[in-house]
């Protein structure tokens, strides 16, 4: 359900497998992030996970997003390492019976992913690389899910 | 003996990824191995919003470790 990956991916072949033979599924939703780049800067960000230990976070929220919205089937591929600008980053796949449950556990799944999942960001700076932490934005994305 | 894993700014502090400890038969004699070798690591280790993990698994104050344990120290987590 959770694969970290360190090369680039193909969204839409994951995309295509995912949706394929779904008889009494009828809604997949689909999220996609893509590394933000600076002008001049070869790498857009550097993500480190800790092997094991983040796929177990994150697949526990997955159970909860599936208990939460009536999931059939989550899908989530996630890069790590240095990352080009313009590389898929993150791609969410949520299944449920109908639109509104599957839109909504992708957006919820992202928005924990951006806040609380255990990476740990550097980004390029002006004074060389430096650690992010997740932005007030993130941090209030999250508490809509309260 | 305990092997620890250091995340985030907590290895740029440090200077290393991974070594191992010994004789660690708890957090907290570990912790102080760990101020004998830097302490200046070990202030960052006691700062806010640090976590540790003992064989992937978060924990909370103090806790015996089994030898050969993986003990990870994770700085606040950024979201990916």
């Amino acid at each position: 359900m959770i694969t970290l990956v360190t090369e680039t991916f193909d969204p839409g072949a994951t995309l295509n497998a995912f949706s394929a033979g779904r008889l009494v599924t009828g809604a997949v939703a689909s999220f996609l992030g893509i590394a933000r780049g600076k002008a001049g800067a070869p790498v857009a960000l550097e993500l480190e996970a800790y092997p094991g230990f983040t796929e177990s976070q994150i697949a526990g929220i997955i159970e909860t997003a599936i208990d939460r919205f009536g999931l059939q089937d989550v899908k989530v591929i996630h890069r790590v390492g240095p990352i080009p600008p313009g590389d898929p980053i993150v791609l969410v796949l949520t299944a449920a019976p109908h639109r509104r449950e599957a839109l909504e556990a992708c957006d919820f799944l992202m928005d924990y992913l951006k806040s609380r999942a255990p990476f740990w960001k550097k980004e390029p700076g002006p004074e060389g690389p430096r650690w992010i932490e997740p932005t007030q934005r993130d941090l209030s994305d999250i508490e809509r899910w309260a | 003996m305990a092997r620890v894993l250091l995340f985030g700014r907590l290895r740029d502090i440090a200077g290393w990824r991974e070594r191992v400890f010994e004789p660690a038969d708890r957090l907290s004699t570990l912790k102080a191995l760990i101020r004998q070798d830097d302490a200046g690591l070990a202030d960052a280790l006691d700062g806010p919003g640090v976590q540790a993990a003992i064989d992937k698994a978060l924990t909370r104050g103090d806790a015996a470790l089994r030898p050969g344990a993986e003990v990870a120290f994770l700085p606040a987590m950024s979201g990916g």
